[in-house]
């Protein structure tokens, strides 16, 4: 145990006197969260559109009204006909009309429904759907709202489910923990013990009574402590500046993380024990985990669109069920007892990446 | 006296390539082995079955009283290495390397503190032992590397190579020390290019392809090759420029 408890002392040296490993610990996450949270946040506020009101009744206003109120709108531009319309858009300043037609608030007393369409600028597809999807959503709550007086309701022509603009933060939140474990786990280790090849000092340790379990095991627990350390820096920026719910247990996403870390840990050593430079071993990461992970693991595009062949790589990728994990952890609240099969593949992978470093290492001597 | 190293018609095959033929040698305790051989002579095969890190395919040897095939780790225990790239982690002070190797030859924490304290004031690096390896000289090092070779005072120690590319007086002054450790009864099985080294060692052995071609003292060697170097004999045997 006291060999063992020198050798990650070294680990610990190693890793506080780098100062790239340093820079890769702790400010890549949080410039990576920030950057992530901003250039790929889909929340819009003061989107500028337009009213064509041919009613000019007293609901309409009223929705009017309720529609500035809620803080994503403003109203850029007050049209008089539809046919204005075309050429509102191309000017470009404003994203969406919203068109009463005439008699609106009558038909809506008297036969019970009225028309309100939605014309969204769809030269912005992804504007153009999540604008929609949220003044579909304020519509509705009028509509609820209101239902004693109105009773029956607004009808919209444009119908979205109103939860679009959360969904990138619940994807992107998962998705660059996973990224960054594995940076950290995967990319850092590999490194360091090729680095141990390159300077010869690992043919020391071999001679020395230090068994290759030890090694290994002595060069994960120093990262695996710091990884951990950093995951929950990344939960809660997720949680406090990008309003991710956190529903499930603790517990089980702290489990979730470690076994993760743990899956990316031993394939960083894994590489590190088939290739024999730093540079070989940091070009495998990258080239091999960081690009898989990125585009395959459901982070930024949706697995279930990926043909066959991607699909079946993608379940081979360890980010891809700790995204699952953690999505089912913190957004839907899942337990255990619902998300067992994940765990189960992680660890599977776990031991065997373990099982085919240790064999590698002990032929390499 | 029972032999520090005892080697018996010892072979490695790998595949149909024979790297190690069948060889045999003693070597005595406190003695200065040189075990000479040009690249690919099978020299680094024989080291790395004698240090516990390769099996034999065939043969027996017994380092510090040790089966290598079957007590290797207990070999390991009782050797000491030290090869012609640095053993030294160059992002650690020379106080913590010391730590370190203690460390995992599982000295005690008093007896780290004590051989520490001796490599200190031997080699006068009060003012320096928490200075970074990386900015120390290249002959501090060695020497450094040398003496934590020996740190948990085994009974033999490897030397790979163990003066490539430094100048001839820091050369003659690491032989000091080899010195001083075989007197203390340490044996010293070392490899090394330079044959002026070689006139240095107790008794040498030139390997060539795989066998033993040459073993006796330097003196002897000269004598029965009718040269006046180790060089001479080296040329003769390892580039095979005898002609009889």
């Amino acid at each position: 145990m006291k060999k063992f408890y020198a050798f990650v002392q070294k680990e610990f040296y190693h890793i506080f006197r780098d100062t790239r490993t340093m820079m890769i610990l702790f400010a890549l996450p949080v410039a990576l969260v920030i950057i992530f949270g901003y250039a790929l946040n889909n929340d819009y506020k003061n989107i500028p559109i337009g009213v064509l009101n041919q009613s000019k009744d007293q609901t309409s206003e009223k929705l009017i009204n309720r529609i500035i109120g809620s803080g994503y709108f403003v109203v850029e531009k007050s049209l008089e006909k539809p046919q204005d319309i075309p050429s509102a858009f191309k000017l470009g300043k404003i994203k969406l009309v919203l068109y009463f037609p005439a008699h609106f608030q009558k038909e809506l007393y008297h036969s019970k429904k009225a028309q309100v369409q939605l014309i969204a600028d769809a030269s912005d597809i992804n504007t153009a759907i999540n604008t929609t999807s949220y003044l579909s959503g304020i519509i509705n709550e009028f509509n609820a709202e209101n239902a004693r007086e109105i009773n029956g309701g607004i009808q919209i022509s444009t119908r979205m489910i109103f939860n679009q603009r959360l969904l990138s933060v619940y994807l992107f939140i998962p998705g660059v923990i996973a990224l960054i474990l594995l940076i950290i786990s995967a990319l850092l280790t590999s490194v360091t013990l090729a680095r141990e090849k390159e300077m010869g000092t690992l043919e020391l340790l071999s001679i020395s009574p230090i068994s290759p379990y030890m090694i290994i095991i002595g060069k994960v627990i120093p990262y695996l402590i710091l990884s951990l350390l950093n995951s929950f820096v990344i939960i809660l920026l997720g949680i406090f500046i990008f309003g991710l719910p956190m529903t499930g247990s603790i517990s089980l996403l702290i489990l979730a993380c470690f076994v993760y870390t743990v899956a990316s840990l031993s394939l960083g050593i894994l590489i590190s024990t088939r290739v024999e430079t730093q540079q070989a071993a940091m070009f495998a990461s990258l080239v091999t985990l960081m690009m898989p992970t990125m585009l395959l693991s459901g982070f930024i595009f949706p697995i279930e669109s990926l043909p066959l062949p991607l699909q079946v790589i993608s379940n081979i990728i360890p980010a891809t069920h700790f995204i699952v994990l953690i999505k089912s952890i913190m957004i839907k609240g899942a337990g255990i007892t619902v998300i067992w099969k994940p765990f189960i593949i992680l660890m599977g992978m776990t031991s065997l990446f373990l099982f085919v470093s240790i064999q590698s290492l002990k032929r390499n001597n | 006296m029972e032999p520090v190293v005892k080697v018996e018609n010892l072979s490695k095959k790998f595949g149909e390539f024979i790297a190690t033929n069948a060889i045999s040698f003693e070597v005595n305790k406190g003695e200065i082995f040189g075990f000479l051989g040009a690249n690919g002579a099978g020299k680094t095969t024989a080291m790395r079955m004698l240090s516990g890190l390769l099996t034999p395919s065939s043969g027996q040897a017994f380092v510090a009283g040790f089966d290598v095939a079957t007590q290797a780790e207990l070999v390991k225990k009782n050797i000491g290495y030290m090869s012609q790239k640095f053993s030294l982690y160059e992002d650690l002070t020379i106080q913590e390397n010391i730590e370190f190797y203690g460390g995992i030859y599982e000295l005690s924490r008093q007896e780290i503190k004590d051989r520490s304290k001796g490599i200190v004031d031997k080699f006068q690096l009060a003012s320096v032992k928490n200075k970074l390896v990386k900015t120390i000289p290249l002959g501090w090092k060695q020497k450094l590397a040398f003496a934590l070779a020996l740190i948990h005072k085994p009974k033999v120690v490897f030397l790979d190579e163990p003066t490539g590319g430094v100048d001839p007086i820091t050369r003659r002054q690491f032989w000091d020390l080899i010195y001083e450790a075989a007197n203390d009864g340490v044996t010293i099985f070392i490899t090394t290019h330079y044959m002026d080294e070689a006139e240095y060692c107790d008794r040498v052995s030139i390997m060539v392809d795989g066998l033993i071609k040459a073993l006796g003292t330097p003196s002897e060697l000269k004598k029965s090759f009718d040269v006046d170097s180790m060089d001479a004999v080296f040329q003769l045997l390892a580039r095979g420029t005898a002609n009889k």
